[in-house]
């Protein structure tokens, strides 16, 4: 028996970029909690991700899913030197502008503005696109960020060479390469399984 | 830890143990680790499911290929050869030049970011093709949509794999699948350009004169 993509009669969808708190609606049939083995548990890696439709859908494939969580919580959240968090949030905020993801954009775009205490100029970025001026730091960290998410890439030696002339050592571009590639792996999950809900209430 | 020797993304990048490169990769370790555990679990599953290894190399030859990076397509066609089936690496490789384009493009849902919209391929493989790939075809579809117009999502895009034989499980696997080769290809090329970056800055150090006497 074929499985049925679900399909939504949404008011109100989201269709501009937003730092608001919006929700998702997946498109393919999540794991209901009384289906979850060891395994699901393990590839969750947080008993509260059994609560996100879009984790439950992940389980479907745990072992990936606990890696990809694992490999992302590592580049965002280990705050042992390289690029302050604010801007790995800043890159992954212009590669969701950059591919698209409303959803995606809309979390790391809030993050983002919540570390640099600018959320004037990220709200820029999400109403004008990564062509705007937010100063030659943030120009150049976004510019660096889109060029590794065109495809085929454009990133090489012009952006390493303008990431050390703001200021960047090895370990802070590292991480702004990363923080970019990563957000190429969830936009691409986050756009095509579901899609993005009005902010509920 | 995985088995550092396997690095999948060391190995492409060309990183030595001990190298500057090999430090910076130490400074995020669990993401390292983990880069190379996502790997294995697409590509050297425990339980490969329904999803067969060759289909999952076939993709990912197709997938790199389309990010015209030699290196990573070379390296996932020799994987796929160890797996291939008659014909399949010669049919992947016909289709691949015909997907052949440059991303992101593709719609935005309708609204103000309309004036956006970017149109541009919306690769099918070729009819001749469709007895070799069989189930393959709409999961090359499926995939070049995902490398180069995400944007352009849509529920009908999941029906029409599962018209084709792809379960929901499946699906996820296959939407991993290329996602992750999103990020592996990006790691790879990033850190490619850092190590050529930081070889430069040796290469001038070692063959800068120490002292003038030295340079006389």
């Amino acid at each position: 028996m074929t499985d049925k993509a679900i399909t939504y009669d949404l008011a109100d969808r989201p269709v501009v970029f937003t730092q608001e708190q919006i929700g998702w609606a997946p498109w393919l049939q999540p794991l209901d909690e009384s289906e979850l083995t060891d395994r699901h548990w393990e590839g969750l890696t947080e008993a509260s991700r059994a609560k996100s439709p879009y984790f439950m859908l992940l389980a479907r494939d745990p072992d990936i899913l606990g890696a990809r969580t694992r490999t992302d919580k590592d580049i965002f959240y280990n705050p042992d030197a390289g690029l302050p968090r604010a801007e790995r949030e800043l890159s992954a905020a212009a590669t969701s502008r950059s591919n698209g993801c409303i959803f995606c954009a809309s979390v790391h775009a809030r993050f983002a503005s919540t570390y640099s205490k600018r959320g004037e100029d990220v709200q820029r970025l999400l109403d004008g696109g990564v062509d705007v001026d937010l100063g030659d730091r943030w120009n150049t960290l976004v510019a660096a960020s889109v060029a590794l998410t065109e495809t085929p890439s454009a990133f090489g030696g012009e952006q390493i060479a303008d990431l050390k002339e703001a200021g960047l050592d090895d370990l802070a571009i590292a991480d702004l390469i990363q923080s970019a590639a990563f957000f190429n792996w969830a936009n691409r999950l986050m756009l095509s399984l579901g899609e993005p809900t009005p902010a509920a209430g | 830890m995985s088995d550092k020797s396997k690095d999948v993304i060391d190995q492409l990048v060309g990183v030595l143990p001990g190298s500057a490169l090999d430090a910076v990769r130490n400074g995020r370790p669990t993401a390292r680790d983990n880069a190379q555990k996502s790997f294995e679990a697409l590509f050297a599953p425990a339980d490969a499911g329904t999803v067969l290894l060759e289909e999952r190399f076939a993709i990912a030859y197709f997938v790199a290929a389309l990010h015209k990076d030699e290196a990573i397509a070379a390296f996932y066609k020799e994987q796929l050869g160890h797996h291939d089936r008659n014909g399949l690496i010669g049919a992947i490789s016909a289709e691949i030049r015909r997907g052949e384009t440059v991303g992101p493009y593709g719609h935005y849902p309708a609204g103000p970011l309309s004036a956006e919209d970017k149109p541009g391929l919306e690769y099918q493989p070729d009819p001749a093709n469709r007895e070799v790939l069989g189930r393959l075809g709409a999961a090359l579809a499926h995939a070049h949509f995902l490398v180069f117009r995400p944007r352009d999502a849509s529920p009908d895009k999941l029906q029409k794999l599962l018209n084709a034989g792809w379960s929901t499980t499946d699906i996820v696997t296959l939407s991993q699948l290329v996602a992750f080769l999103a990020f592996q290809i990006r790691v790879v090329i990033g850190l490619r350009a850092l190590a050529a970056s930081q070889q430069a800055a040796s290469v001038a150090y070692a063959t800068t004169p120490i002292s003038p006497v030295a340079a006389a």
